[in-house]
């Protein structure tokens, strides 16, 4: 039931892109995002999609699962799409009712605006199919470790990430356990009606919190016995290394890029 | 009459996945109204799997589970009323304390029964006294109680229930002698008080073989044996090969048995041990 939640979207594999860097995976992320931003057309866009298509093809990560992350950001879609349909009032006027109207111009940018959104969620959700949330934070710790002169925690608050990120499952589990233990005691979380089902989560969230604050202890002291004493001179069993595959990446986004800024300036 | 009844109980985690694994593999068991039942099995031997089944908090994947002779799957409504008339204590339940008060905490599956106010406290005060809570520990915080003490006030929760069949997934776990001494104590109270079936799960022989009436064996999903102390221990070497430890009385005299002096193989108890030593020290003066 609980268990079956899957913990972000990571999917374990060995494609070209699972194997990158994960700090270059995160740049060249945020590379592919400005990219989007800085098309001026549909043929820019357009190249923008090749990019996503391709890196999605090397991934090997199934195209259902493309059409999945795109699920949660529907009414987002629609909502732009709709209001870019609807208010921009410069161009042919193709259809018109009272105050509403159409043009030629207020179409496509309701399609340039669709289109650039479903790009953004597509690449930057192969970041975190190919990328395990692991993974991730160390990229984001090291990436940001040069805020660490202007005291920024950076370590600290990736420690932070980590720990949250290795507790859901446990707690997930924790959940399971409280939750079938007051459903021996008759609380109604399976059967009975909304408003039932709303008064048993009170029996499941004070335990739950009561769990959290233990372990958060225990763990604080089961690490400070190992002497942990934050990012200071601490070294790591997972050396991040850049290899000849990130710097290929890199060429290839930075070429897609380059393709971007010509169509913009080639197509007006 | 039986209480708890199962006919080829077969449950399959994780069906269709890639860790599908099958806890329960074909259990057919009957246990009667009012007996004393020792659940014992090695970790991951599907006893845990197995009690869940009894108030429906699983389902079975085929076969039937039926209390009090009906199968509570058939209808959805059913399925609370079986969570009444078979209360089930979890592994480490005083980590389902949320009250403000021990007393209120008890209450709450009373309450959730729909009683009333004064049979609500009569439950209450009657669960607290059969575990040992006083009255000023039931005006306390759950949370300002002791280990041992929250472990009580816990099982006296679902002991208000009155349920027919007591079920507890290792009470004594994680307790100190005196604390684990006092829990067995107290179910033993609790049995010949209420006359109720009382199940307890446990990877203790020891602690099973003082009380228990029948004792079930759980070894990888199947029942392994199911009776009478006496005959499951007269099995004591099968067991230790599937990893159960057999009580070190029954230790020493199935060592004392291969050194040739036969005091018989259903020996489980210090008492009956010496008894049996002194008949062969006997026989063997005279």
């Amino acid at each position: 039931m609980l268990k079956d939640i899957t913990l972000g979207q990571y999917l374990p594999g060995t494609s070209p892109v699972h194997k990158l860097d994960p700090r270059v995976k995160l740049v060249l992320t945020v590379e592919f995002i400005v990219m989007l931003f800085c098309a001026k057309n549909m043929w820019a866009i357009g190249v923008g999609a090749l990019f996503c298509i391709i890196s999605f093809a090397l991934s090997g990560v199934p195209a259902s699962l493309m059409v999945k992350s795109l699920k949660p950001i529907v009414p987002l879609v629609l909502i732009t799409s709709v209001l870019n349909l609807f208010f921009v009032r410069t161009g042919d006027v193709l259809w018109k009712w009272k105050v509403l109207q159409i043009t030629t111009e207020g179409r496509d940018t309701a399609l340039f605006m669709i289109a650039r959104i479903v790009l953004l969620i597509i690449g930057s959700s192969l970041l975190t199919y190919t990328t395990s949330p692991i993974d991730l934070t160390d990229a984001i710790e090291n990436l940001l470790s040069p805020l660490k002169k202007l005291k920024v925690p950076v370590h600290e608050l990736a420690m932070m990430m980590t720990i949250a990120l290795r507790f859901i499952p446990t707690l997930i589990e924790e959940t399971d356990k409280i939750m079938n233990a007051q459903k021996a005691r008759g609380s109604e979380l399976d059967t009975g009606s909304f408003a039932d089902k709303v008064r048993g989560m009170v029996p499941i969230f004070i335990p739950l919190f009561v769990s959290s604050f233990r372990r958060a202890e225990e763990l604080a002291t089961a690490m400070e016995c190992r002497c942990y004493h934050g990012g200071e001179g601490r070294t790591r069993m997972k050396q991040l290394h850049t290899t000849y595959r990130d710097l290929i990446a890199a060429i290839y986004t930075t070429l897609f890029f380059g393709g971007i800024i010509a169509l913009n300036v080639l197509i007006k | 009459m039986s209480i708890i009844k199962t006919e080829g109980l077969t449950y399959v985690y994780g069906e269709k996945t890639p860790f599908r694994k099958v806890a329960l593999d074909n259990v057919s068991i009957e246990i009667n109204e009012g007996e004393m039942i020792g659940l014992i099995g090695h970790t991951g031997s599907g006893k845990s799997t197995l009690i869940q089944h009894f108030n429906g908090l699983l389902k079975p994947t085929s076969g039937k589970v039926l209390v009090d002779g009906e199968d509570f799957f058939a209808d959805k409504k059913k399925l609370r009323e079986v969570r009444f008339k078979v209360g089930l204590v979890f592994q480490y339940p005083e980590y389902q304390l949320f009250e403000e008060t021990v007393e209120k905490d008890i209450a709450y599956g009373p309450k959730n029964m729909g009683l009333d106010e004064d049979e609500i406290k009569r439950r209450v005060n009657e669960a607290a006294e059969l575990v040992g809570l006083t009255k000023e520990q039931l005006l306390k915080s759950p949370f300002e109680l002791s280990g041992g003490q929250k472990r009580r006030a816990a099982i006296a929760g679902v002991m208000a229930m009155e349920p027919k069949a007591l079920i507890l997934d290792e009470p004594a776990s994680g307790l100190d002698p005196q604390g684990r001494d006092r829990i067995f104590d107290m179910l033993k109270k609790y049995h010949t008080e209420k006359r109720n079936t009382v199940i307890v799960v446990s990877h203790s022989m020891e602690d099973i073989a003082k009380f228990a009436d029948r004792i079930l064996v759980m070894n990888e999903g199947k029942v392994f044996c199911f009776d009478e102390p006496p005959k499951v221990f007269g099995r004591s070497r099968e067991i230790e090969q599937i990893g159960l430890a057999v009580p070190q009385v029954t230790r020493v005299i199935n060592k004392l048995c291969e050194m040739g002096y036969d005091l018989g193989d259903d020996v489980y108890t210090v008492g009956y041990a010496e008894k049996q030593i002194l008949k062969k020290l006997n026989k063997v003066q005279i």
